[in-house]
């Protein structure tokens, strides 16, 4: 309290303490490191039974996308007039696959997977799109080692860009 | 009198003005606005010499609109919806710009968009966590962020995909460039309440997560969280719409619509982006050569008139005054210039005034409408000196791929009988 008391004319002392245990129950992001990745593993063989019973419905029987988005293929479309974004043509890192299935996905009832089918479902989708083995189980490292086949396509906002005047 | 004889009497008030506006439904005419009412009013001989039968009778009592809403006969001015979106969880609904007047949007008409539908939340069991790289990790609740000093300011916030780059580009404004609209909002500086917490050395950014089912993230840069960003709580002088984050948001001014974290329930300060779904396989830009730009905050200068605009139609020749919005990211409109002649001349619009930074601007121009077919459309020039550019010199710089950031000038086509088209469909 007297610390409080000291720092009060540059802090309004306003809100509390946030406690360590309460930020771990908050904070489940995964940087593109991966550094934050949970424990447990998750098999391609897995994913495929995840899939078909969480993902399918939205994101078609093999992720050619329905309602929800195409998660396969276009790799090599992106310098053509009719770019495929996918998970596996576009999206640079794979724990941001992690990080976004465990927090958003399945649509009707997010943050509802274990971290071990969240693995699974990852591992699946890399699968469809030719970047892990079928035969492939991930986990915290060997998530984080799988090297997107779009990982250096992205380049920094030169705008302004027109020069009309 | 008793709660009881109140009660029955806005009832009997309700009814009268249901009948009211069932007659206006039953004579034939579905579209809303001045074409409809001055035919009703013709049928009922409300006209001069005549008395109005409104003058005849009491209108309803106070208490029969305990919130508000607008008149039975602006019944079409609502939020431009798609009807064949393939999931209304993660969609988006339009600002009737065209119906608009000022700069301010009402709040029931602000543009919405959300990812994984609009969440019910109680204030009080709402929390905002603030940690990361910061000396002092504070868990606030609504009643704490209130407590901070308060400001209001007017700004707009815009959806980057507003509108696409290829055809079809829609019929009216809304359709258009309806993912725009402005407020005025209260809140607290996020600088108050980083300074509350200590930010770190190294700390380089912010990511922001929201309390929807689509917990959604976005990264910012330290420099924007310590200038103008703000925490906000109120929009137009009430608490948010639950479509608009209640009971807490992000606003950044002039960065794109999905940066403003809604229903923000987190604030993790950290060394580098998170590289969020929505910050890679989303929110960026592909280029012709297979490259994406990432990171693109601003929405730059852009304009569009909204009266005369598609949808519309000139009734007659003669004194017609064209008026539309400008707007940037970059700060303030410094000028709009409008084309009456297919792009080939361009005059000085008058700015009304406030001329706010990243606000929605009004310019006017006086036309004298002579009947003959014309092509208007109007171009911002921003206090940097941005000239907002056609959609060919757009796109012959970042080719057709792009999704977002489309700024370009939007030309009217009006034609002999005065009805008012999209230029470029």
């Amino acid at each position: 309290m007297l610390g409080v008391a000291v720092h009060a004319e540059e802090r309004y002392g306003i809100g509390r303490a946030a406690t360590p245990a309460e930020i771990a129950g908050w904070n489940i992001d995964i940087g593109r490191d991966g550094a934050a990745l949970p424990p447990g593993s998750g098999s391609v063989e897995r994913g495929r039974t995840v899939f078909s019973e969480q993902c399918a419905a939205c994101h078609g029987d093999s992720g050619q996308g329905g309602v929800g988005d195409r998660l396969v293929g276009g790799q090599g479309t992106l310098p053509s007039p009719k770019p495929i974004r996918t998970v596996g043509s576009y999206w640079p890192y794979a724990s941001t696959l992690f990080d976004y299935v465990r927090r958003a996905m399945p649509q009707n009832a997010p943050q509802s997977l274990s971290n071990e089918d969240v693995y699974a479902v990852s591992a699946y989708i890399l699968s469809l799109n030719g970047i892990v083995p079928t035969n492939a189980v991930l986990d915290a490292k060997s998530l984080a080692a799988v090297k997107m086949p779009n990982r250096d396509g992205f380049v920094s906002d030169p705008r302004p860009d027109v020069h009309n005047r | 009198m008793s709660e009881h004889t109140t009660d029955k009497r806005v009832r009997e008030a309700s009814r009268r003005q249901f009948l009211q506006a069932g007659a206006a439904l039953a004579g034939g005419s579905a579209m809303a606005g001045v074409a409809g009412s001055t035919a009703l009013a013709e049928q009922g001989n409300n006209l001069p010499p005549n008395v109005p039968e409104w003058m005849k009778a009491p209108g309803d009592p106070m208490g029969s609109q305990p919130y508000g809403t607008p008149s039975v006969h602006e019944k079409g001015v609502v939020k431009n919806i798609s009807k064949t979106l393939p999931q209304y969880i993660s969609a988006s609904g339009r600002t009737p710009l065209q119906e608009l007047d000022g700069i301010i949007t009402p709040n029931g008409l602000f543009y919405e968009r959300h990812h994984g539908g609009v969440p019910t939340i109680d204030p009080a069991e709402h929390r905002l966590m603030l940690h990361g790289m910061v000396d002092r990790p504070l868990l606030f609740t609504m009643e704490d962020i209130r407590r901070f000093p308060s400001q209001s300011r007017i700004h707009f916030i815009e959806c980057s995909g507003n509108p696409v780059y290829t055809k079809p580009y829609g019929k009216t404004a809304s359709d258009l460039v309806g993912l725009v609209s402005c407020a005025e909002w209260t809140g607290v500086p996020l600088k108050t309440v980083l300074d509350e917490a200590g930010l770190q050395a190294g700390a380089k950014w912010i990511v922001a997560e929201g309390a929807d089912a689509a917990a959604l993230t976005r990264s910012i840069p330290i420099e924007k969280c310590l200038d103008d960003a703000m925490l906000v709580y109120s929009q137009n002088g009430e608490r948010l719409r639950p479509q608009q984050g209640y009971p807490l948001r992000l606003l950044l001014p002039g960065f794109e619509g999905n940066m403003n974290v809604k229903w923000l329930r987190r604030l993790r300060v950290v060394a580098e982006p998170a590289y969020s779904r929505e910050e890679t396989s989303k929110y960026t830009d592909p280029m012709p050569d297979g490259t994406s730009r990432e990171f693109t905050f601003y929405m730059e200068a852009k304009s569009i008139i909204t009266r005369p605009s598609g949808g519309q139609k000139l009734t007659t020749q003669g004194f017609h005054e064209i008026t539309g919005l400008a707007w940037s990211g970059h700060g303030k409109i410094k000028s709009v210039e409008v084309s009456l002649d297919e792009g080939k001349s361009w005059q000085q619009a008058e700015l009304q005034e406030p001329v706010l930074t990243r606000a929605l601007t009004r310019f006017r121009l006086p036309w004298h409408w002579d009947g003959a077919p014309a092509v208007i459309q109007s171009r911002a020039i921003d206090e940097t000196g941005y000239v907002q550019p056609t959609l060919a010199e757009l796109v012959a710089v970042r080719g057709l791929n792009s999704f977002y950031h489309n700024n370009a000038i939007w030309p009217w086509r009006i034609a002999a009988n005065g009805e008012v088209s999209n230029g470029q469909a």
